[in-house]
């Protein structure tokens, strides 16, 4: 009811004083929540040990510096490894969540009743489990290694590109379809002619996205045993040879800028 | 060669789209079909390769009923059932051959046409008509480099390539200049006869209409209210196929001048008022 009569005159306002009331009920509950939460915290804190903090932040920094470069000839292996992981498991994820997004598309769906929601399990169950999660079920199924990592990150990633995949899927342009099916052509073709072609930015920037997150994620997979270059960092930790500990991080931080930059620069280019 | 019979079309929201239309069309011939917004045109040409699925009713083409066919069956009508649309629905992201070219998918296998391996023939035929609809320099561009027109011009060459026997044509220059709309209208006209093709045109424009066509069909609340030579559509027709309007504008025109009128003695008064 936005429209309302004030001493004669109509005003419009955004919202009526119901829905207002509703919203700063809304607020007062989010607040109390946080002011509930921090005594919560604070009840479980040591403060003795917060309290030295800086000190200890300023010898865990001196005791990474400098890097041990000579380290960084055992990290070549890892590092490719992880690249290699994100790379094939981004492949085999995108090349499952193609089929599974367009039978979870309302309008490419074979069947609403059986198909799409069997798809929509899929995704869902996909996307819940963090790609961790994922490589430490697989290392107990097919043993530690780099095949660990990849089906774990492509397990990750046909919720997220299935996802993005199929809502953009449902967002063409009907009448580019129509004229298609129109000429005659079968299923499979309207498919490629009439869909494919406008779907085709989405699918490259999504999978792009994709791999870019998976460089990242596929940087601690090696944690538990799944391969790549978090074996190391595990390692180094546990022995605290934090000079190793920085260069690894650093390492990582440079692999992962430069997969930023060219998935934008190949972004760009398609788009 | 298209007869329907008794066509009803009930939309799932409850629209009657159309209320039993029954019609005969022969070859060779230039139909148009007028009438109001919402007299059910679209949904008319749609049910004959259906694109909807009609309610009740047979549509006859060549002998065969496609109001029952399923499957390959109806791919095989539709193959010979051309159709050009008003937003000339070309894919954007294809080039001006592939939508040409795409005339001809449901002549060939999914994989030749996935690697777009188009018989020679195929090409030769799209090089033709691309020559013919004066695009020939475009054939490359992408589709959605070209002007209204342009596309309409692909629309027209995809239709034909399927080498069709009738041609459903839905309100082709309702977003082109005057200037274009008829250039558009007169090529569709000339490829027609040139082929012996029946041609069934919706159009919003009822001048284009009787510059263009044999017979004229006026559509009203998803009714035939008229089918006749253009030669026969009179104001009072026009009234009753789309309710009551002054057709020739002379009241707009009485009513203006008046107003230029009022307006000059304004304008003397005011001029007497400064030189006072
Ligand atoms: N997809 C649809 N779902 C439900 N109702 C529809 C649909 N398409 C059309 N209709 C209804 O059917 C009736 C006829 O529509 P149609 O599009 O055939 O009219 P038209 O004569 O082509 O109009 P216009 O000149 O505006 O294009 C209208 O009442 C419309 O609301
Ligand atoms: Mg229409």
């Amino acid at each position: 009811m936005p429209l309302m009569k004030r001493n004669g005159a109509v005003c419009w306002v955004p919202r009526d004083s119901k829905k207002q009331l509703v919203i700063w009920f809304g607020w007062f509950i989010g607040i109390m929540l946080v002011f509930l939460c921090w005594q919560s915290i604070s009840a479980k804190t040591m403060w003795v040990f917060a309290a030295d903090a800086p000190e200890q932040l300023r010898l865990m920094l001196m005791r990474m510096f400098p890097p041990k470069l000579e380290y960084m000839d055992k990290l070549w292996k890892p590092l490719w490894d992880t690249l290699n992981i994100a790379t094939l498991g981004t492949l085999l994820g995108v090349i499952i969540a193609v089929p599974v997004a367009s039978a979870a598309a309302l309008n490419t769906t074979p069947s609403k009743r059986l198909v799409r929601p069997l798809a929509m399990v899929i995704l869902v169950s996909s996307r819940s489990v963090n790609s961790l999660i994922w490589a430490i079920l697989l290392v107990t199924i097919v043993g530690p290694g780099i095949l660990a990592g990849i089906i774990a990150i492509a397990l990750r990633s046909i919720g997220f590109v299935g996802k993005l995949l199929y809502e953009a899927i449902e967002e063409i342009d009907k009448t580019q379809v129509e004229a298609v099916t129109a000429t005659g052509a079968a299923p499979a073709q309207v498919f490629s002619y009439g869909i494919v072609p406008q779907i085709m930015p989405a699918f490259a920037g999504i999978s792009l996205y994709r791999w870019d997150i998976n460089i990242r994620e596929s940087t601690i997979l090696g944690y538990v045993g799944a391969g790549g270059i978090g074996l190391n960092l595990s390692s180094s930790l546990s022995i605290l040879a934090w000079s190793q500990v920085s260069l690894i991080l650093i390492a990582v931080l440079i692999t992962v800028v430069a997969s930023e930059w060219i998935s934008a620069r190949v972004r760009s280019r398609l788009i | 060669m298209l007869i329907l019979e008794n066509l009803i079309m009930k939309y799932g929201s409850g629209d009657l789209a159309l209320n039993g239309v029954s019609l005969r069309f022969d070859k060779g011939e230039i139909v148009a079909l007028i009438g109001p917004s919402g007299a059910g045109k679209s949904t008319l040409i749609r049910c004959v390769n259906r694109l909807v699925e009609p309610t009740s009713g047979s549509i006859d083409v060549n002998g065969k009923n496609i109001a029952s066919l399923k499957g390959t069956e109806l791919r095989r009508a539709r193959r010979k059932i051309g159709m050009i649309f008003q937003e000339y629905a070309l894919v954007e992201r294809l080039t001006v051959m592939e939508n040409i070219l795409s005339g001809r998918l449901g002549y060939m296998g999914f994989w030749k046409s996935w690697f777009r391996k188009f018989s020679s023939g195929d090409v030769a035929k799209a090089l033709n008509l691309l020559e013919r609809v004066g695009l020939s320099e475009h054939f490359d561009k992408r589709a959605d480099a070209l002007s209204g027109g342009q596309r309409q011009r692909v629309g027209i060459a995809r239709a034909l390539l399927q080498e069709p026997d009738l041609l459903l044509v839905d309100e082709p220059t309702a977003s082109l200049d005057p200037k274009t709309a008829r250039q558009i209208m007169r090529l569709i006209k000339e490829l027609c006869s040139e082929r012996n093709l029946l041609a069934v045109i919706n159009l919003h424009d009822v001048g284009l209409a009787k510059m263009f066509s044999d017979r004229i069909i006026g559509l009203r609340k998803g009714r035939v209210v008229f089918d006749d030579t253009p030669d026969e559509l009179n104001d009072t027709i026009l009234t009753e196929i789309y309710g009551e309007e002054d057709w020739s504008g002379s009241a707009d025109k009485k009513k203006v001048s008046a107003q230029v009128r009022e307006h000059k003695h304004m304008e003397s008064m005011d001029y007497a008022l400064a030189n006072d």
